[in-house]
């Protein structure tokens, strides 16, 4: 009897200590599994925060930019050129005009090299060796045609001395940055040696230092004088595309949305077309780039590397995603309010018009801006439309050629320059995502505002 | 300045039909207190819709062949012994010059007699016409409008017509989904079955050398193998998949069934801003960070990583996937019914055992199809790897060497500025065509099987 007690007893300690052993052991996997889950969340929260610094520390320092503070003299001896034309001599005003613009072609052919060289011997302590070539490396090239563009605006300038600020060439900039490893030896340094001690004293003596740089704001792209190249052109490209996108992908999806959920018998056809919707969201871009190439450009002769075949393109990618976000929106309009118009007398129209509609107007605003915003970073379709050709002017129709801020990531980050333009277009990484980030940020807070008031 | 004046024109004939057509409407009201079927403003807009339609129609059709007649009457400005003398090209380069001097801007070189004539025949030709077609497009539409005008009475059923007009707008704006469909669908293959005149399809699909000869001509095309391509998107595919599934389910199930609700308000949004990074950002970050961490971490253990490989694009697109995996998931664990888990917890099973052995298996269809839209996703990605996989077509299994994928292909081949005449260019249509069917089995299935995963549990 005892014997059998102590028996089961003995049984149930033991059987306890299993239980609790393999509780442990349990306890501990849960342990392991949760842990797992919060690494999972710190890793992508960690990716996310790595991106962000990493371009952060890249760009931020390109959004300064050395400058050159030149004296600059208006040598007559150089300057051997005509007074400008006075339009009081001419009769008419096409003769006055052919008298300025060959005034303006001669004085176009005069050496501004040579006054920029001037200037900078000037800036350069006295008596210091070095050639025009060598020196010549330390501005950038446009700054010559800064100086002309004074001289041309006030030809009264000539024989007088001016204060000019001109940027400094990429490569000083990378030097006096420190973008380049000043350690390395010669040949593989971008700047002749004289170059840089010169740099280093003007850096020193005050004439170069660093200034915010604006030319990233105000500037078309440029090849020839890089330090200068900004995003103004690609950003005016964007904006064409994206009123377009505006313009088309929210009517059209809306209706769309609006038919598909209101209006549309349940057939084989709707069917077939919600069927496609869902498939057109997750076709890959690159696949709407070639739709572009052949429809838009090979086919309809739109021209190429416009704004209007990117704009066209990017809406056709954008509707799905405003005509998906549009019909949830319409299906979470709760039926009383419909059943109330319905019963007040409207039409299905009206009701669908006056009453359903407004109602999801904040849903429909927050689907456009992010679809917008997605279509904004997209690059790949538009690089087969043409839109990655250099272009260095500002777009001023939909119908001019132009880049996209995207595409000019994308061009510069293949520039040669690489100490120069990494920076840069990382800087112009910050630009592309503070645009997205403000979009997003004025559809969270237009989402809000609205949903409080309905 | 000619689409202002249309737009001018149009917009007058709108304003002038709606009125015409509401104060109409209320007249009818205010003559003897009859009950009239329509509102003001639905009389106003049939009159508009009815005086609309005939100018647009015009205006359409001269759009639409205008070019073409305008082309012919510039050739019979040609005199007939020139027209004889000249090929192709020749003609082109002359109607463009004809077009400048009718356009008073004027060409370069010197300007033929024959030239200034017919620029100047087609200046006037083009004034004529353009006035011509506005005219004919006003009268239309005046028509319309007093025709429609005359039928506006107090039983006209005006806001049914109207209503059946907007329900026909509202359907070719559905249909335009269709249309995109179809557009797709239909340059795909008529490229792509121009690439295949050059090039046997065999030799496509089933060749081992990626290698077009970008000068080429003909018999001297360069060969055109697909499967290099598709070994380097895969590699990616599975690489990008072996970060972001582990990364993003796991994320999903912490979020979804351990965070606390402060934690997952916060850091929902914050793995998502991942999804709404441009690809372009992902791609820079590959080439200037990851590649370059990657490679001296491969010099550490001894093992050489290049720094554009099919390693850094594949873990690149896995970052860039993990929120697009863990939203799909969440979503997905979301709609398991809570009943389930409850009869794990009374079996006394712990939280991680209820998610193994109960919530996962139940998800797994759903999370099946959300791996696989996944993977459509990393297939088609495209500016991460033109950035980082190095373009190297070559057929080989190392991961740490460069690859080339198909849409890197795509890109390289068709830059904007071709005519589309040789499988140059040509192939990059077979190789979307090839991207767009893989992608298409690939999402529909996807979206099959979480379909019949949402209906399971409905």
């Amino acid at each position: 009897m005892t014997d059998t007690l102590s028996n089961t007893h003995a049984a149930s300690l033991e059987r306890t200590k299993l239980v609790r052993a393999g509780l442990r052991r349990r306890h501990m996997s849960e342990a392991i599994f949760r842990g797992l889950g919060l690494a999972a969340i710190v890793m992508a929260l960690g990716f996310v925060a790595l991106l962000f610094i990493d371009i952060g520390r890249k760009g931020i320092p390109a959004f300064t930019q050395s400058n050159l503070h030149l004296t600059v003299t208006f040598d007559p001896a150089v300057i051997e050129v005509g007074p400008a034309p006075a339009r009081a001599d001419f009769t008419s005003e096409a003769e006055y005009n052919a008298a300025n613009l060959g005034w303006q072609r001669e004085v176009a052919l005069l050496n501004w090299n040579t006054i920029v060289e001037q200037a900078m011997r000037a800036a350069a302590p006295a008596g210091l060796d070095i050639d025009s070539r060598t020196l010549l490396t330390i501005p950038e090239t446009d700054a010559r045609h800064r100086i002309r563009a004074l001289f041309v605006e006030n030809p009264a300038l000539l024989g007088q001395t001016v204060d000019v600020d001109v940027l400094a060439s990429a490569n000083a900039t990378n030097w006096i940055k420190g973008n380049i490893d000043r350690s390395l030896g010669d040949a593989q340094q971008q700047l002749a040696a004289p170059a840089r001690t010169l740099i280093d004293t003007l850096v020193e003596n005050g004439t170069i230092s660093n200034g915010f740089s604006w030319s990233i704001f105000t500037n078309v792209d440029s090849r020839a004088a890089p330090a200068s190249a900004g995003l103004l052109g690609a950003f005016v490209g964007t904006l064409w595309m994206m009123l377009i996108v505006v313009a088309l992908a929210v009517p059209i999806g809306v209706a769309a949305a609006v038919y598909l959920e209101e209006f549309a018998p349940k057939s084989r056809l709707t069917d077939f077309i919600e069927v496609n919707i869902n498939n057109l969201a997750a076709v890959p871009s690159i696949v709407f780039g070639l739709l572009g190439a052949a429809a838009f450009i090979n086919y309809m002769h739109l021209p190429i590397s416009a704004p209007i075949v990117g704009g066209l393109v990017l809406t056709l990618m954008t509707l799905p995603t405003i005509i998906i976000a549009t019909r949830g929106a319409l299906l979470g309009v709760s039926p009383s309010l419909r059943q109330a118009a319905l019963g007040m007398g409207a039409s299905k129209t009206q009701m669908v018009f006056h009453h359903v509609l407004p109602v999801t107007f904040p849903s429909i605003l927050t689907a456009t801006i992010l679809g917008i915003a997605h279509a904004l970073g997209e690059t790949a379709p538009l690089l087969l439309i043409g839109m990655k050709a250099f272009v260095a002017q500002v777009p001023t129709s939909p119908f001019d050629q132009a880049t996209a801020l995207p595409v000019q990531i994308y061009l510069w980050q293949g520039n040669e320059n690489r100490n120069f333009f990494e920076p840069r277009t990382a800087a112009a990484i910050m630009v592309l995502l503070a645009v997205m980030i403000c979009l997003n940020g004025v559809a969270i807070y237009l989402r809000s505002r609205l949903e409080k008031r309905a | 300045m000619n689409a202002l004046i249309v737009a001018a024109l149009l917009l007058v004939l709108l304003g002038v039909s709606y009125q015409s057509g509401w104060s109409r409407s209320r007249n009818l009201v205010t003559a003897d207190g009859v009950k009239v079927h329509s509102r003001p403003q639905y009389h106003g807009s049939y009159v508009a819709i009815w005086a609309m339609l005939p100018a647009l129609a015009i205006l359409a059709l001269w759009a639409w062949f205008g070019g073409d007649l305008t082309h012919s009457y510039t050739v019979s400005q040609i005199p007939q012994d020139i027209l004889l003398g000249l090929d192709q090209t020749g003609l082109n380069g002359t109607i463009t010059r004809i077009d400048a001097l009718a356009s008073g801007y004027g060409v370069t070189g010197e300007i033929q007699p024959f030239e200034q004539s017919a620029g100047d025949a087609l200046r006037s030709f083009q004034m004529l016409t353009f006035v011509g077609v506005l005219l004919v497009a006003a009268v239309a539409g005046g028509a319309a409008l007093i025709y429609a005008r005359s039928r506006v009475t107090a039983r006209l059923r005006a806001r049914n017509a109207v209503e059946r007009v907007i329900n026909i707008a509202l359907l070719a704006c559905s249909a335009v989904a269709i249309l995109t469909t179809v557009g797709i669908v239909a340059s795909l293959v008529t490229e792509a079955y121009k690439f295949f005149t050059f090039i046997n399809p065999l030799d496509f699909f089933f060749g081992t050398v990626w290698n077009p000869n970008n000068a080429g001509t003909a018999g001297n095309w360069g060969s055109y193998g697909l499967l290099p391509l598709l070994t380097g998107t895969l590699m990616i595919t599975v690489i990008a998949m072996l970060v972001a599934v582990p990364v993003g389910l796991m994320a999903a199930i912490y979020l979804s069934q351990y965070a606390h609700p402060r934690l997952r308000a916060v850091a929902k949004p914050m793995i998502e801003i991942l999804a709404g990074i441009p690809t372009i950002v992902f791609g820079f970050f590959a080439l200037v960070t990851v590649g370059p961490f990657l490679r001296d971490l491969g010099n550490l253990v001894g093992l050489s990583i290049n720094a554009t490989s099919a390693l850094t694009a594949g873990v690149v697109m896995g970052i860039m996937i993990i929120p697009f995996v863990s939203s799909l998931s969440d979503d997905i664990l979301n709609q398991v019914p809570r009943t389930l888990r409850d009869g794990a917890y009374g079996l006394g099973a712990t939280k991680s055992e209820t998610i193994r052995n109960v919530l996962l298996p139940a998800a797994l269809p759903g999370i099946v199809g959300a791996f696989l839209l996944a993977v459509s996703r990393a297939i088609g990605e495209t500016m991460i790897v033109v950035l980082a996989a190095g373009n190297s077509p070559v057929l080989r299994g190392n991961p740490f060497e460069p690859v080339a994928t198909i849409t890197v292909s795509i890109v390289n081949q068709l830059t904007g500025d071709t005519d589309f005449a040789g499988p140059q260019s040509l192939v990059g249509f077979a190789l979307g065509l090839t991207l767009f069917v893989i992608t298409l089995c690939l999402n529909v299935v996807a979206l099959y099987i979480v379909r019949r995963f949402r209906e399971q549990y409905e």
